[in-house]
This record gives C-alpha cells, sequence and structure tokens, in this order.
C-alpha cells in the first residue's frame, strides 16, 4: 500500500509559481480584479437561480421558468426591475448609515475572493496569511448589517441587526477553531499552500469533524437557513432589510448570496482540496466543488426548520465550541505522532472519533424538545 | 511576500468604488426621471406591519449578549494565539502540544466558570 504524503512534505515537490503569473504587477493586479469582481456578479446572479430552482424541485415546485430558457434569464430581469425601483429611505432613519450600510456589507465579502486560488497560484495575491486574512475581513460584512438594523429606525430592523451580532460573536470561535485543524496538518496559513497541501487526500477525510463545525459555524455566520434568525420573516417581518428597497435592498440580496458563495469557496480550498482534481482543468474542478458545496447548503436549507435564538446561542456555546477544541486537541497530538507524513489509518481513526463525539453531545445536548436546560 | 497586500490594498480601493457605483446609479437614473421619486409622509414611516410605531426606537434595551461578548473575547484572543503556534508546530513537536494544553486549560477554567455562572444562557 502506498504511504500518501499530505502536510508540509507534499509542498516541496512543487515549485511555487512567481506571484505576478500573467507578468507585471498591474496586468496582474488589473486582471485577476476584473475577473474576481465578474466572478462574484455572475457567480451570485448563477447561485440565485440553482437555490431559487432547486428549492422549489425539493419543496414540489417549478419556481421560475417563464424568462428565459429555463427561467435562466430570471436574476436579469429582477436586477433590471431593483435598478428603477423608487428608493424609500424613511423619514426617521440616520440617512448616512441607510446609505452606506450596503457599501460597508458587499466590500468585505468580495475581498475574500482576493485570496481564493482559482488554479495553481491563479489569485489577486498569495498572502501568507491567507485564512487568517479570510477570517478577519469576512466579518466586518456584519458590521454593515447592524448599520443596518441601526440606520433604519426600526424596532425589527434593530432586533435583526442585534441577533446577527449575537450570532457573528458565537459563532467566530468554533469557525476558527475549525479552520486551526486544517493549518495544523497544511503548516501554512496561504490558501494555495493548503490546496497543495491536498494533493493526495482531501482534508475532508482527515478532518471530517473540523468540516462539519466550519459547515455548521460558516452556515450560521452567513445566516442561511437553519439560523436565519435576523431576517426570520414570522419574528421580525424582513429583519435588518426591512426598510431598504430599490438598489439598497438588492444589495443586501447580493450580499447574502455573495457569502454563501465565499463560503463554498472556502469550503472547497480547505477541505475539498480547492483546484487539485484529475483530468479536467483546475478552475473547472474549483468551480464544481463550489457549485456542490453550495447545494448542500441548498439542500439543508430545505430541510431543516429554523432555531429559536436561545438554541442558536446555546447550540455555538455548548456543542460546538467544546467539539472544536477536541478536534484541535486530537489533529495536534496526530501531527505530533507522525510529524512527516500520516498513515492512512489516521483517515478511519479521525471518522470513528467524529462520529462518537457527535453521538455524545446529541445525547446530552438536545434541541428539539421544547427549553431543555443543559 | 509584501507585494501582496499592495494587490490588496489596490483591490479594496476598486471593490469600495465599484460597490459604491452601485449605490449611486439609481441616484444618476432619479435625476433623469426613469426612477421615481415620489416620497409621502406614510411611505416614509417605519414599517411595522401596519401600526404607527410608537416612541423612538434607539432607546436602551437590555442587550443581552454583554456576557458572551466578554467570554468572546477571552476565547479569540486564546484562537488568535493559536494561530501561529498552528503553523510552526511541526518544528514545536510534544513540547509545543504540552504548552498550548496548559494555555487551554487555563481558558477552559473561565468557560467552565462561566457556564456554571449561567452566563452562555439566553434569557
Amino acid at each position: 500500500m502506498m504511504m500518501p504524503d499530505f502536510g508540509t512534505g507534499a509542498r516541496i515537490a512543487l515549485a511555487p509559481l512567481p506571484p505576478d503569473w500573467p507578468g507585471g504587477f498591474w496586468w496582474h493586479w488589473l486582471f485577476f480584479t476584473v475577473l474576481v469582481l465578474a466572478f462574484v456578479l455572475s457567480m451570485v446572479m448563477g447561485v440565485i437561480y440553482i437555490e431559487r430552482r432547486v428549492l422549489a424541485r425539493m419543496q414540489s415546485r417549478l419556481g421560475p421558468n417563464r424568462t428565459g430558457p429555463f427561467g435562466l434569464l430570471q436574476a436579469v430581469a429582477d436586477a433590471v426591475k431593483v435598478l428603477i425601483k423608487e428608493n424609500i429611505v424613511p423619514a426617521a432613519a440616520d440617512k448616512v448609515v441607510h446609505w452606506l450600510a450596503p457599501v460597508v456589507a458587499f466590500a468585505p465579502v468580495v475581498m475574500v475572493f482576493a485570496v481564493v486560488p482559482f488554479a495553481n497560484g491563479a489569485l489577486l495575491a498569495d498572502l501568507n496569511i491567507g485564512i487568517l486574512y479570510v477570517v478577519a475581513v469576512s466579518s466586518i460584512a456584519s458590521v454593515g448589517i447592524f448599520m443596518a438594523g441601526w440606520g433604519s429606525s426600526n424596532k425589527y430592523a434593530l432586533l435583526g441587526g442585534m441577533r446577527d451580532v449575537a450570532s457573528i460573536v458565537s459563532y467566530e470561535i468554533p469557525l476558527v477553531l475549525a479552520i486551526l485543524g486544517v493549518v495544523l496538518v497544511a503548516g501554512s496559513l496561504s490558501l494555495n499552500d493548503i490546496v497543495q497541501a491536498q494533493q493526495n487526500i482531501p482534508f475532508i477525510l482527515v478532518q471530517p469533524l473540523g468540516f462539519l463545525l466550519f459547515f455548521t459555524a460558516a452556515c450560521a455566520e452567513i445566516n442561511r437557513s437553519p439560523f436565519d434568525l435576523l431576517e426570520a420573516d414570522s419574528e421580525l417581518t424582513a429583519g435588518f432589510h426591512t426598510e431598504y428597497s430599490g438598489m439598497k435592498f438588492a444589495m443586501f440580496y447580493l450580499v447574502e448570496y455573495a457569502e454563501a458563495l465565499a463560503v463554498s469557496a472556502v469550503v472547497a480550498t480547505l477541505f475539498l482540496g480547492g483546484w487539485q482534481g484529475p483530468v479536467l482543468p483546475p478552475w473547472l474542478w474549483f468551480l464544481g466543488k463550489v457549485f456542490f458545496v453550495f447545494l448542500v447548503m441548498v439542500w439543508v436549507r430545505a430541510t431543516m426548520p429554523r432555531v429559536r435564538i436561545d438554541q442558536l446561542m446555546a447550540f455555538a456555546w455548548k456543542c460546538l465550541f467544546p467539539l472544536a477544541l477536541l478536534n484541535l486537541l486530537l489533529t495536534a497530538a496526530e501531527v505530533a505522532l507522525w510529524p512527516g507524513a500520516m498513515p492512512l489509518i489516521v483517515i478511519p481513526i479521525n471518522f470513528a472519533i467524529a462520529g462518537l463525539l457527535i453521538i455524545i453531545w446529541s445525547k446530552f445536548f438536545k434541541l428539539g424538545w421544547g427549553r431543555v436546560e443543559v | 511576500m509584501l507585494i501582496g497586500y499592495g494587490y490588496i490594498g489596490l483591490f479594496l480601493i476598486a471593490t469600495i468604488l465599484f460597490t459604491l457605483s452601485m449605490v449611486l446609479i439609481p441616484i444618476a437614473l432619479r435625476l433623469i426621471k426613469i426612477v421615481p421619486d415620489k416620497p409621502n409622509k406614510t411611505k416614509n414611516d417605519a414599517f411595522e406591519c401596519g401600526m404607527t410605531t410608537i416612541g423612538k426606537t434607539w432607546v436602551q434595551f437590555n442587550s443581552r449578549y454583554y456576557f458572551y461578548a466578554l467570554v468572546f473575547l477571552a476565547l479569540d484572543v486564546l484562537a488568535i494565539f493559536l494561530y501561529p503556534w498552528a503553523v510552526g508546530f511541526r518544528n514545536l513537536g510534544w513540547d509545543g502540544f504540552i504548552a498550548a494544553l496548559v494555555f487551554i486549560l487555563i481558558i477552559l477554567v473561565g468557560y467552565i466558570y462561566a457556564w456554571k455562572k449561567k452566563v452562555l444562557e439566553w434569557k
């Protein structure tokens, strides 16, 4: 049996690509700035289409199917519609904050894609602190969402903004600790290095518990269902964007799906091997993995009912955080035991431990049976 | 390596300009009468499912995540200290493992104290 060799050992064999890939500082910058912006906008449109169609299929509906072939132009039609809608700003609102909130929310989400590699070395900036940068930048978007909630001068919007801050504060810790497991195995923070370290085995096999923790915490952080409490329609009308209309509402819609896209891209990079894959070109593998992760998110949304706010907080602090710490210590012990290349036996061990821990926690931590004090 | 931050800074400027333009396009369209602009008092009220809103929105109310924020600060500092440790872990070996274990246990004492004091309940 071949000894797979992942971790730092695998990375030395591949020569790093020059940072100025198409040649020259400004050309590189221009190329990737246009590419990233076009990627985010076009992918968000595609992702909205996928979400609406797949969710409709899962709920035995048809979804948008009239505009263009298979309803493909629905997102374009919606974009034109919101562009020429009247912009209503409440008289009591804090006007400046109300105007700036979509900008503050949207810019950081696009910034995340600056360090995500589309192919080997094909990224805007190969920062050596890549994943730390992603964590730091992505949480700024919640400032924009809180600005929207605060600036609207609407009680529902303010409650939605408060809930967003509460969920960000809670889920940031398990998210950051789950990433640490990957960093331990890869031995680097750069996203391109992390992908190169997954040459033989994607980290989802080495870090099954870390993957689940990261996916759950990231879904909560970007307020995907079942954690979408800040815009829980049944309680808060539309949450933080109740008072938004026209293009500014569309910006928040964009932010929501761009965040989902960013999480899909980061999950694909950290756990599914990014652009690595046989036969097909690397960028196609990357796109395929992003779409796959997004489909899983749609599936989760169609399956799970929304949690309550106390359940949301308890789930982060009493379930995800201890599990993330245990996962971190387990990974550290394994890396210390096999500093060079890990043997294949690690994979079944990690899956068994992950299953065991999840069973133990689900025994004494129940979300579904009303208000159970843990 | 520092060249990457130059890219990031320029990209930030480009992104902010792009986002601002997306907010400013409807204003330009309003000036040439494509986007309607007909405000009235009812339309500009705060939306509250048909009721007129009572009192100010920006009142003091019990923000429940104050204690969460305190626990969050301690644990986030823990996580940030663990990042450089994780990158250099292969060179540290078991000594590094023991050191991080002691560090995590110290923070865990505070976490367990917060749990026992019912800080982690959303009441």
